[in-house]
């Protein structure tokens, strides 16, 4: 298994006491509650965190793209990925997420991408997204034509990674007389690898698990209960196409708190989880769910389900379900033994700061992680490699 | 009596319809929100003219066709429906996203067009004057900013089952395609607006929370032969909440008009 450390580095000086006058965190919260002095300190704080992570001996670090909101400072993730590039030497960089259906030029996507690739020699892992819905209030694009958008852009990126230029792309969506990538990218076998993180849509993971693209599928904020569903969902699609899918095509993304105790560690935890969850995620279902962003029937699904959201959301609630690891290193080891025995996902991405957890507690858990739960997954999971390979 | 109810097939697109009435055709074009029933305004209508009430493609219970990619697809479409039910000299009414379809029809042809009524359209654009977002508002506040009247508002039907459900993710959806981006209109129907050559009424409340009534004057000044009437106390939707105004303002205009 590989480990990761993913950030979404948010404005965690916000004041908190914002939704006494708005209902979001996102789009419509103004950008006066930002202060670019506090905002500078806590950007350079968090490149420090992901190049500590490089030393402290994860496999990768990954960065995140969302727009106009108080959740993740990363509007051009390119941005993080190009400062780490150089800062970093042995960790891969995953660019999470650019979401595609934003872009009116996709080939801008497949140049920053060719450029960190080479500058890393070859670091660089591919994150391709629809975006939560709320970046198509951000970014006026139309949620009607976000399947769309995401294949054909797809499609203009990868080929322009491995076909010889230029050639025309004629789509419906994007239409280029030449394409033509200089740079082209360093991995060349045959691109950069492709991870896709998604909230579990049968349609994500049906293209992600296609033999054509076997990509690796990433499952982000979810309890485990649905992680399991869903990894067994690729699984399934991808025997029914005939091949065995591995534990690299599976990741999952999710915070994690590790601290001397169980106790300490729900302590320490607690205000800032709870405010990651009910203050910084906040949104209304319109912002969330525009038209389109689900097709009508899984929409139909999520309408007629007791959605929570809105909902105030506890440590506790979250710990039960599973969607935030919480312990001390012996109960996250257990915990994170057992699931991944279970579910068989090859790459943990697990989000150490979160909210408004500050800097010297970020540095704490890492440490522990790092040293106290990573090598004991590492050797778990190699022994029952090497068992099976037996 | 009762309306009747029928399908037609139309540029291979399978369509809902509603009519009823004896008299001069006249064509209503929905809003946002679809016609999923006949209502009080349509019978008042029914009662001088021919009242023909399609569902548009992509809405309600009609097909959603390859072909619908905006509103001027709806434009053409309508137009091959007027030929297809050999309508001649129509009157055509629109409301909202039904307006803006039958204004970018009539800058396309008015050779079967008698009269143009614009019920609060969308489809123009005027800097510096604010528009609400129904992509933004929850569905109580869509309710209270469609209409003056807040009791109205709060009689507003929830969709009663699945199916009603359905049919409001299906408009949902299909006016996101046609009007997210650039928001409910077209750059490009205002310079043609001079080509609408038939007698024009552009109808708005004036406390409408969706489309202000300063677009009802940028219309009148873009359409040549137009009039505007505000109606007072009045929303978005003048011909549910004011409708009996709303019926005695259209039917005088169509009869000024003859």
């Amino acid at each position: 298994m590989k480990f990761y450390m993913m950030h979404l580095m948010p404005y965690a000086d916000l004041d908190l006491d914002y939704d006494q006058k708005y209902n979001s965190a996102w789009i419509t919260l103004p950008n006066s509650y930002y202060d670019p002095k506090k905002g500078a300190k806590l950007y350079n704080r968090y490149l420090d965190e992901l190049e500590y992570a490089d030393q402290l001996g994860f496999d990768g670090v990954c960065v995140n793209e969302h727009h106009q909101n108080a959740y993740g400072l990363m509007p051009q993730p390119g941005v993080m990925a190009g400062a780490l590039a150089r800062r970093t030497k042995k960790v891969k960089i995953a660019i999470l997420g650019r979401a595609l259906p934003l872009l009116n030029n996709p080939v801008t996507v497949a140049e920053e991408f060719a450029m960190v690739d080479n500058i890393t020699e070859g670091r660089l892992i591919a994150g391709f997204v629809r975006g939560i819905g709320a970046e198509y209030h951000a970014w006026s694009s139309n949620p009607a034509l976000s399947h769309e958008r995401f294949h054909e852009a797809h499609d203009l990126i990868v080929r322009a990674w491995t076909e010889t230029g230029p050639f025309a792309f004629e789509g419906d969506q994007y239409h280029f007389e030449y394409v033509n990538l200089w740079p082209r990218p360093y991995q060349n076998d045959p691109h950069p690898p492709i991870w896709i993180p998604s909230q579990g849509s049968s349609e994500t993971i049906e293209w992600a698990s296609h033999p054509s693209r076997r990509y690796t599928y990433l499952q982000t904020f979810t309890p485990v209960a649905m992680l399991a569903k869903y990894m067994q969902m690729y699984k399934d699609m991808a025997a029914e196409h005939g091949y065995e899918a591995t534990e690299d095509q599976l990741g999952w993304s999710v915070p994690l708190y590790v601290a001397e105790t169980d106790e300490i560690a729900r302590r320490e935890a607690q205000p800032h989880i709870e405010n990651f969850l009910n203050k910084f995620l906040r949104m209304p279902k319109e912002m969330l769910l525009p038209p389109g962003y689900l097709s009508l029937k899984s929409m139909m699904g999520v309408m007629k389900a007791k959605s929570s959201i809105g909902t105030k959301q506890t440590i506790d609630t979250v710990i039960e379900k599973g969607m935030f690891i919480c312990g001390s290193p012996q109960t996250v080891r257990e915990k994170l033994a057992e699931y991944q025995s279970q579910i068989g996902f090859g790459h943990l991405l697990t989000l150490l700061q979160f909210g408004t957890l500050p800097a010297e507690l970020t540095r704490k858990n890492m440490e522990l992680y790092a040293n106290e739960v990573m090598p004991y997954l590492r050797d778990h999971t190699a022994r029952k490699v090497s068992v099976a390979a037996e | 009596m009762a309306h009747e109810e029928s399908f037609e097939t139309v540029t291979g697109c399978r369509i809902r319809m509603m009519r009823k009435g004896k008299g001069e055709p006249l064509l209503f074009l929905h809003g946002a929100t679809g016609v999923p029933r006949w209502l009080p305004f349509m019978d008042m209508l029914a009662e001088k003219y021919d009242l023909i009430v399609p569902e548009h493609p992509g809405f309600g219970s009609s097909d959603t066709p390859d072909w619908l990619d905006n509103i001027g697809d709806l434009a053409f479409f309508y137009l091959d429906l007027i030929e297809h039910l050999g309508l001649e000299k129509v009157h055509l009414l629109g409301t909202s996203i039904g307006g803006w379809i039958a204004a970018e029809l009539a800058t396309r042809s008015c050779e079967s067009i008698k009269t143009l009524t614009l019920v609060a359209p969308a489809g123009i654009h005027v800097k510096g004057v604010k528009k609400g977002d129904i992509f933004m508002w929850s569905p109580e506040e869509t309710a209270q900013n469609l209409f003056h009247n807040q009791e109205i508002a709060k009689a507003v039907p929830q969709p009663a089952n699945e199916d009603e459900l359905m049919v409001v993710l299906k408009n949902r959806l299909m006016t996101a395609k046609l009007g997210w981006q650039p928001r409910m209109y077209n750059p490009h129907l205002k310079k043609w607006l001079h080509r609408v050559d038939v007698p024009t009424l552009i109808i708005w409340g004036d406390d409408d929370k969706l489309i202000p009534a300063a677009y009802g004057q940028a219309y009148r000044d873009l359409i040549p032969n137009s009039s505007l009437e505000v109606i007072a106390e009045c929303g978005h939707l003048p011909h549910v909440e004011k409708a009996q105004e709303f019926t005695s303002k259209v039917v005088s205009f169509i009869e000024g008009a003859a």
